[in-house]
Parts: structure tokens; C-alpha cells; sequence
């Protein structure tokens, strides 16, 4: 029977894919149709996904490995020189998934008919492509979990990164007045060329893994003879030197997830994510892709612990500071940040940074933990903002159309200066996003609180007792995340009482209401669990330690630690309140952490000005090369000399023209004829001779032009003859060139 | 010389012959009956080879079904000024260079340097057996080709439904 | 017996006027023939190679069917566009679609 049912596994990926492929085919043209496939897919995906978990809860032994890790191989691909076997499988790690994934992405997928606007006199235009692409997504995410192999992991996360492009894109015609906005069709670029980069990094990765191992599967790739081989290998590398090759591969793959769960360097995707529609912020930063980076790391963690500090394996400490420094910095950005959205997404980035960070230092079982409440917690936040967003902008929309107003336009229903009072006016949201907003500040019972505590009381214990990793990274990790745990108290109070409290600033929140049940229901579902998920995992009674982390020792409660943190969080939410709730801010009003912190303020609402930087060191001088490239190929070289040799043959024909002149005037009648003839001589040269050459030279050029723009022509057999010429001669080379080389 | 080798040549002047009638002629018409010479050609090199059942499925296919199709194609698409238009496109030199420098590589591959051509110079190893039953032998028995013959077939509905729905006329 | 490289010297000059033709020809049908052509070569390389070198194995002959069938389905699908721009753009001369000029 549990056998049985594990052989499904790989039916979970594959209904939403059904969905999608159902959806794009046969029901877009009814909503209602396409909404109900939609649901049905993820919505089976999610039976069996708990089915599984339940199961695996049930029997953890049986799945432990060496007899657990239950792999069900479809496929064998032939690769020449080996067999690439492709398949699924289930162990604790992913049973434990499944859990979270597929139920957020049912709440999120119910969520969005509302959202979208099914039944009302509006619905998004794209309403069914919608809800194909976030079935094609819950599939990518779904088909990662469950793969046994880090090729088809890739090929499952390249889908995520499509899906993200084309959903955060999803209002591609949308523009704004403010030119320095980005819009979303820029948002989805920007978001899939940033996570390309650590994609590229991630694949050279796996090449290397592949190169060294001969295989991808995580049977053999974290065996424990091949750990080892991986370990003694040393790899010799231009400008870093000798590393073990298990490091190497370890950075590299570490790139991959830093890209994806958007760790700095290339953080700078997610927060112009948030363009997309509000469902999508959530799938995305909740559910899907970016626990797909810590879920990339949690899986290889085998590897990433191959090597011991001292040893010359740096890769946790990279991983550790990464994640520490992300956690600290995006959660100062965020204080700073007036769309209720972007705050959510910076705070996103910061708890992403504890996830990794709690990596860094071998606190899995914590890392793990977190990823599942802040799954649950931030789908509630996301879901819970896109309801006030929803309200506002029907509430703008009222006024609206009452009286042509002058706001229509500039109004922003993002901007929590145009929120408050909104408590009254839509009160399931505002009490579930305060249960979301707790547990994300960690305030006592609720999930936040025990997996945050959990990955503090960790680093403070590997500080003071185990110190596997040193004593220098845990004590950099606790120190810095716990600064952070005060500053997102403070900013989740901030945000609260910016959109909850005080009076309505602008008409709109006025006359707000609140969201249909299709909405609200997810969110008091996902607010019951964000405050149940943590009970499971106190110190005391840790099931998710039984779960994951058979291999793991336990971590000890420690009461100084929980004490500090609830203090600081309690601390952080109170001033936080003191601020922003006592007196409300009223319209109109600047916000007083900017008075106190300055310049500093500036510089953390422009994000430490790092996507100024990058403008200026990365996209500006690739778009200064390609305008050069344009340039040489039609200013330059063609209307360049062409104008040159036009100006030069005017010039010319002025000065023969000055000498007809002179001639006529300086001569008497007698030479007249004479000189008319000369100027007619003179004049058949200017036209006949300089034009002619001028326009030779001209015809010259341009068709020189005309050779070279056949590059891009558009004509396929122009694009055709240059590949078929280089592959002949790359084949002659091959065939002809190298026997004699070798 | 025997009689094998004279019809070899003739065969491959058809082949040839025809094959540069294909690319050359301006008339769409001529050059798609060129191509039905050249397509005789080759079914003539299968029977050499004693490959019976592909000559015949040649025939049958090729000249039967594609070329007609193309002939087909050309007669829908053809305009009244056909005869006047170049037959060949601005870079045909290019092209020219291209496949003369593919076809140079490959003489000098076949004629020298490749491994397997000093070996084979002298007479292939008999047949045995009925070349026409293994073959059908091959295509249904599961453990050999039974699944590309399956996927063949999809492949040949899906082109079919797909040859439908582009070329239906459109109802505005 | 005629040897293998005569036929191997066949199948490349028909691959190569198929090359040509692809390349060259403006008319899309045109074209087309072009690619029958190559398809062609490979088929005599693949019947060639399995007299000469594996008669007991049919792989050969197995794979030439699949050419077949590749072929036939591409001709469909090919002509079936040609067909689509000609009633849409009134043309099938390949210089005249450039619709992704840069």
C-alpha cells in the first residue's frame, strides 16, 4: 500500500502540468472553466502530496535512509558515454514539502478568482492565461521537490525561472507616469536575467559534479564514498588557487540558490518582483521560488558539509555570511519602504537570509523549519497586502468614477501613505495580516517565534559549546540575526500601523471594503496554520527535528536566547507602535523615522543604492556597446562617410561655382563666349565628374552597408547560410585539421 | 566493370542530373519534375543496394505522396509572373561557396582520411535471409522497434492535424 | 559490387546541391525540394551503410523509414505553411518575409 502510493510520486508535478496543458488548450475561453481545472490540478497535487506526508510522518524510520529515500526511476536516457537515469523519489525532506507546498498553492490558486476578478464587471483580461502559467509554476516547484537527480531539479527550476518572468510580467501593457518606475515588463526581464546569472553559475556547477562523479542522482552524487573522493580532490583554479573540489562544486551551486532565493549580490530582482499581480508575489516568495534556493541547499547539504573548515572548506562560511549579511541589510531596507508590498518583499529577503544563514552554520533541521512557517506566515502577509491592495483600488476606483477625479493616475494603491484606518473597514484581513505580521516578528506562541529562536538558540549553542564551524561564523550569524529579529519586529508594527491604524488617509482608503469570501477564506486558513505550525516544533517536542533531522543532534532549549529574542521582538513591535500607532501619521504627514535618521534614511530607501551601482558598473556599459555596435554598423561607417563626401562635394561645387563667377564678372564680352563655354565645361564636370564620384563612392559605401546589415536581415536563409557555413567549417576542422594536429 | 557498376552510373547521373535541375530551374514546375527524376534515382541505388521494400516504399512515398504534394503546392502558390523572377536569391554565391567547400570536405573525408573507408572498399558481406520479413520483423517486435514505428505514427497524425489547421482558410 | 565511397561520393554531392538549393533558391516550395534532397543523401548513406557494414542488423533500413516519415510530415507541414503565407502575404518568396528584420 505505502509502496504503492509512492510509485505516484511523479503524478504530483504532473497535474498541474495537466492543468496548464488543459488550460492553454481547450478551456481558456471560459473562465470558469479554467479556474475549476486549475483548482482541480493543484488541488489533487495536494491530496497526495499529504498523503505522502502523512504517510512519511507516520513511518519516519522507513524512510530514513539507507532503506528510505524511496526512488522511483522512469526513465534512462543514454548519454554515450553513461546512462543519465531520471526519476523521483520521496524522503523526509521532500515528504515534508509537499506538505507546505502544494496546500499554499491551493490557498494562493483559490485566492486568485478573486483576486483576478472572477464574477465582477472587470476581470484581468488574461484571467485564464493566469491561471495556466501558476499551475505551470506549482508544477515546476512540485517537480523540484520530488525529483531524485539534480539534472531534472535544474530542469524544473529553469521552468520556475520562465514562470516568473512571464507572471511577474503578467500586466506587460501596464506603464507608468514616473519614467524612473520600473514597469512590468522591465520587472520580468530584470527578474529572469538576474536569476539567469546565478542559474549559469548553478550549471557549471552540476558540470563539474557531472564531470567528477559520472553521475547527477543524489543516491550516488551524496554517497559516502563519493563525499569523500569529492573531499580529498583538490582543484587548482587561476585565481583562487587549490580548493577541494567538493568546495568548488559547493560555491557553485551556492550561486545558484543565492540567485534564486535572492541573497546579495543578486537580491535585486525580488523587490521589482512585486509588479506582478499580488497571487504571484506570493507563489513566488512564499511557496515556490525562493524556498526553491534554500530548498537547493538544504538538499545538497551533504556536500556543502564534505569539507571541514579547516580544511580549506569555506563554502558554509560563504554561505553563512551571505545569508547573515542579506538578513541584516534587506531588513534595514525595509524599514525604510512605503509600498506595502516591497516591505513584505525586503522582509522575504531577510528571512531568506536566516534560512541560509542557519545553513551556514549546520543548523538544518532550524533552517528547514523556518522555511516551512515563513512559507505559511508570508503567503498570509502577501495574500493579506494584495487585500488591502484590492480594497484600496476598489475604493479608488468608487470615487472614481463618482466624480472624475483629479487623483486618477497618480494614485498608487500600493502606498501605505494612502492606507490607514483600514481595521474597520476590512477586519478579517487586518486581524489575519496582525497573526501573519506576529509570527513574522516573532512574538511569542506564533510560528515564527519557535523556528527563529530555533535558528538563534543554534548558532548561540554552536557558538558557546560545539563550535564545529569555528567560533568566529556562529557568533558573526547570531549577532547579526538577531539585530535583524528587532528590526523586523519593528518595521512589521510599522506596516501595521500604517495600513490598519489611525484614520484613512486619502478617500479611496475611505471608502474601502473588504475582499470576497474567495480571498478571505485563505487567509484565515493560512493564518490557523501560521499560528499552529510553530507548536510543532518547540524545543521541547521538535517533530520536525524526528522528521529531517535523524542525522542532526538535537538543539537544547536555551532560555537566554528565546528570552533576548522575545524581548527584542516585543521591544521592536512596541517602539515600532510607539511611533507609528499611538499618534497616527495623518495625511500629508512625513514619516518621523525620516526626520531622525537623515541622509541614513535616504540611503536605505534607495536600498544602499545597489541597483544604482549595477546600472552603472553592468547595464550601462553593455548598452554603451551594443549602441556602438549600432552606431559603427549605421552612423559611422555608412551615413558618416556618405554625409562627409555629400558635405565635401558641395563645398567643391561652391568654390567652381565662385570661379564661373569671377571668370563671367572679370572678363569683358569678349571672352564671354568663352567663358560661358568654360562654365558649361566646368558645370558638366560638377555634375557629371564630382556627383558622379560623390555618388559612386556614395553607391560604394551604402552597398558595403547593405552587405554587412545582411548579418540582420531578417531573411532566414541569410541567418541559415552563415550557420550552415560555420558548422562546415567547424566540421571541416574537426574532420580535417585536428587528425593532422593530433 | 559489371553490370552492377553501369547502372550505379546511370542511376547517379539521374540522381545528379536531376538534383542540379532542382536547384537551378526557374520553372517550379520543371524543377519539381526534376526532383521526381532524382527520387527515381535513389530507389534505383536502393535496389543495387538489395534494399527491395525501401525502393518500393520510395516509389510509393516519395513520388507518389511528397512530390506530388510539392507539385500540389507549387500550382497553388504559383503567380502569373513566375517565369520572369530569378529563381535564385541575392547571396546565391555564397550559398554556391558553401556547399562547395561542404562538398570538398567531405571528398576529402571519404576519399582519405576516414577511418572506415579503407576498409570497405571491397565487396560487402552476403545477405542472408529476406531482407523485406526482417525488416517487419524489426518494426513490430517489441524489444527492437515497435515504439519509434508507435511514435512515427503519432508523428504522422500530429503533422497531418497540424498541415489542417495552418493551412485551413481563416473565417473572419 | 559497386564499392561504399561511390556511394558515400553520391549521397554528398546530392547533400550538397540540397545545401544549395536550400540556400539559394528564393521560392519557399523551392526550398523544400532543397531539403528532400538532403534528406535523400542521408537516406542512401544509411541503406549504403547497412549493405556494406551490418546486413544482419536493421537498424539501417529501420532508420531510413523513419527519414520517410520525418520527411512526409515535414512536406505536410511545410507545404501547409507555404500554403498559410501565400494566402496571408500573397507570396512565397522567402526575401520577401522578413518580418523579424532587425
Amino acid at each position: 500500500m505505502r509502496e504503492a502510493l509512492f510509485n505516484l510520486t511523479w503524478l504530483i508535478p504532473l497535474f498541474p502540468l495537466l492543468a496548464f496543458a488543459l488550460i492553454i488548450l481547450w478551456t481558456h475561453p471560459s473562465r470558469k472553466w479554467s479556474t475549476w481545472v486549475a483548482w482541480i490540478g493543484i488541488g489533487l497535487a495536494w491530496l497526495l502530496g499529504w498523503t505522502m506526508f502523512f504517510l512519511s510522518w507516520g513511518d519516519i524510520h522507513h524512510l530514513t535512509p539507507p532503506e528510505g529515500n524511496h526512488p522511483v526511476p522512469l526513465w534512462a536516457l543514454p548519454t554515450g558515454g553513461s546512462v543519465l537515469k531520471i526519476g523521483f523519489q520521496i524522503d523526509t525532506l521532500t515528504a515534508l514539502m509537499l506538505f507546505m507546498v502544494p496546500f499554499v498553492c491551493l490557498m494562493i490558486f483559490v485566492y486568485s478568482k478573486g483576486y483576478m476578478g472572477y464574477g465582477t464587471e472587470h476581470p484581468d483580461p488574461r484571467y485564464s492565461r493566469f491561471f495556466a502559467y501558476i499551475s505551470l509554476f506549482a508544477c515546476g516547484m512540485l517537480g523540484l521537490v520530488v525529483s531524485d537527480n539534480l539534472l531534472t531539479l535544474f530542469i524544473f527550476w529553469e521552468i520556475m525561472g520562465l514562470c516568473s518572468y512571464l507572471l511577474i510580467g503578467f500586466w506587460y501593457d501596464k506603464s507608468y507616469p514616473d519614467p524612473n518606475r520600473i514597469t512590468p515588463r522591465q520587472a520580468g526581464l530584470k527578474a529572469f536575467l538576474t536569476t539567469r546569472v546565478g542559474d549559469v553559475i548553478m550549471l557549471i556547477g552540476l558540470l563539474l559534479l557531472y564531470s567528477q562523479v559520472g553521475s547527477l542522482s543524489f543516491k550516488d552524487v551524496f554517497s559516502q564514498e563519493t563525499l569523500h573522493m569529492l573531499a580529498e580532490q583538490e582543484l587548482w583554479m587561476p585565481i583562487f588557487g587549490t580548493a577541494p573540489v567538493a568546495t568548488v562544486i559547493a560555491i557553485l551551486i551556492f550561486g545558484g540558490a543565492v540567485g534564486k532565493s535572492a541573497q546579495f549580490p543578486l537580491h535585486v530582482w525580488l523587490p521589482d518582483a512585486m509588479e506582478g499581480p499580488t497571487p504571484v508575489s506570493a507563489l513566488i516568495h512564499a511557496a515556490t521560488m525562493v524556498s526553491a534556493g534554500v530548498y537547493l541547499v538544504a538538499r545538497c547539504f551533504p556536500l556543502f558539509m564534505a569539507v571541514p573548515l579547516d580544511h580549506g572548506g569555506v563554502q558554509l562560511a560563504v554561505v553563512a555570511f551571505i545569508g547573515a549579511f542579506t538578513a541584516l541589510a534587506a531588513s534595514t531596507i525595509a524599514l525604510a519602504q512605503n509600498d506595502v508590498k516591497r516591505v513584505l518583499a525586503y522582509s522575504t529577503i531577510s528571512q531568506l537570509g536566516y534560512m541560509i544563514a542557519a545553513l551556514g552554520i549546520g543548523a538544518y533541521v532550524a533552517a528547514v523549519f523556518h522555511l516551512i512557517t515563513h512559507a505559511f506566515f508570508k503567503a498570509l502577509l502577501f495574500l493579506g497586502s494584495g487585500s488591502v491592495i484590492h480594497g484600496v483600488e476598489h475604493g479608488h476606483h468608487k470615487i472614481a468614477h463618482g466624480h472624475h477625479d483629479h487623483e486618477e493616475g497618480h494614485f498608487d494603491p500600493n502606498d501605505m501613505m494612502n492606507m490607514g484606518g483600514l481595521m474597520n473597514k476590512m477586519p478579517r484581513t487586518a486581524w489575519t495580516f496582525i497573526i501573519g505580521g506576529g509570527a513574522l516578528a516573532g512574538i511569542v506562541p506564533l510560528a515564527g517565534f519557535w523556528s527563529k529562536d530555533e535558528i538563534l538558540a543554534h548558532a548561540w549553542h554552536e557558538f558557546q559549546h560545539t563550535q564545529h564551524f569555528g567560533t568566529f561564523w556562529p557568533l558573526f550569524v547570531w549577532l547579526l540575526l538577531t539585530v535583524a529579529a528587532a528590526l523586523t519586529a519593528f518595521y512589521t508594527a510599522r506596516q501595521i500601523c500604517l495600513t490598519f491604524l489611525g484614520e484613512p488617509r486619502t478617500e479611496a482608503a475611505r471608502h474601502a471594503h473588504e475582499s470576497p469570501p474567495s480571498m478571505t477564506w485563505p487567509l484565515m486558513i493560512l493564518a490557523f496554520f501560521a499560528v499552529i505550525l510553530g507548536l510543532f516544533g518547540t524545543p521541547w517536542a521538535n517533530q520536525y527535528h524526528e522528521l529531517v533531522g535523524e542525522a542532526f543532534a538535537a538543539t537544547p532549549f536555551d532560555p537566554f536566547v528565546a528570552g533576548l529574542s522575545t524581548v527584542l521582538a516585543v521591544g521592536g513591535a512596541v517602539c515600532g507602535w510607539l511611533v507609528y500607532g499611538r499618534a497616527p501619521l495623518r495625511a500629508g504627514q512625513v514619516d518621523p523615522l525620516k526626520r531622525w535618521l537623515g541622509p541614513v534614511h535616504g540611503v536605505l530607501e534607495n536600498k544602499y543604492y545597489v541597483d544604482e551601482l549595477y546600472r552603472l558598473i553592468v547595464i550601462r556599459p553593455v548598452l554603451r556597446l551594443a549602441e556602438l555596435c549600432a552606431k559603427f554598423d549605421y552612423d559611422w561607417v555608412i551615413n558618416r562617410l556618405v554625409n562627409t563626401i555629400g558635405q565635401l562635394s558641395i563645398r567643391t561645387a561652391e568654390r567652381l561655382g565662385g570661379l564661373d563667377l569671377a571668370v563671367v564678372d572679370g572678363t569683358v564680352n569678349l571672352v564671354g563666349r568663352a567663358a560661358r563655354g568654360l562654365s558649361t565645361l566646368s558645370n558638366t564636370v560638377d555634375l557629371k565628374g564630382v556627383d558622379g564620384a560623390v555618388n559612386g563612392i556614395g553607391h560604394v559605401v551604402k552597398a558595403g552597408g547593405r552587405q554587412m546589415r545582411t548579418l540582420q536581415s531578417g531573411w532566414v536563409q541569410d541567418y541559415l547560410l552563415l550557420a550552415v557555413t560555420m558548422a562546415i567549417i567547424l566540421l571541416g576542422f574537426m574532420l580535417l585539421v585536428l587528425p593532422i594536429l593530433r | 566493370m559489371g553490370i552492377s557498376h553501369v547502372l550505379f552510373i546511370l542511376f547517379s547521373v539521374l540522381i545528379l542530373g536531376g538534383g542540379v535541375m532542382v536547384v537551378t530551374r526557374r520553372n517550379l514546375v520543371q524543377a519539381a519534375g526534376a526532383l521526381i527524376l532524382t527520387l527515381f534515382g535513389v530507389a534505383g541505388l536502393y535496389v543495387l543496394l538489395e534494399a527491395g521494400f525501401l525502393a518500393a516504399v520510395q516509389i510509393l512515398i516519395y513520388i507518389g505522396a511528397i512530390a506530388i504534394l510539392i507539385i500540389f503546392a507549387v500550382m497553388l502558390t504559383r503567380r502569373l509572373a513566375d517565369e520572369q523572377e530569378p529563381g535564385l536569391n541575392s547571396q546565391w554565391a555564397w550559398a554556391l561557396g558553401t556547399a562547395v567547400m561542404a562538398l570538398a570536405i567531405l571528398v576529402i573525408v571519404i576519399q582519405g582520411t576516414w577511418p572506415l573507408a579503407g576498409g570497405v572498399v571491397g565487396n560487402a558481406p552476403p545477405l542472408t535471409g529476406d531482407s523485406t520479413s526482417r525488416l517487419g520483423v524489426a518494426l513490430l517486435s517489441p524489444e527492437q522497434y515497435a515504439f519509434p514505428f508507435e511514435v512515427a505514427s503519432v508523428l504522422l497524425l500530429s503533422a497531418m492535424l497540424g498541415a489542417i489547421v495552418i493551412a485551413r482558410e481563416k473565417r473572419h | 559490387m559497386v564499392p561504399l565511397s561511390w556511394y558515400l561520393m553520391v549521397s554528398a554531392a546530392l547533400f550538397c546541391l540540397g545545401i544549395f538549393g536550400v540556400l539559394a533558391r528564393r521560392n519557399a516550395v523551392a526550398i523544400l525540394m532543397g531539403t528532400e534532397l538532403m534528406l535523400n543523401a542521408a537516406n542512401i548513406n544509411l541503406v549504403a551503410f547497412w549493405r556494406h557494414l551490418r546486413p544482419d542488423v536493421m537498424s539501417g533500413q529501420v532508420f531510413t523509414l523513419m527519414v520517410f516519415v520525418v520527411a512526409a510530415a515535414e512536406a505536410a507541414v511545410g507545404l501547409a505553411l507555404c500554403i498559410a503565407i501565400y494566402s496571408s502575404r500573397g507570396t512565397v518568396v522567402v526575401e520577401d518575409m522578413d518580418l523579424l528584420k532587425g
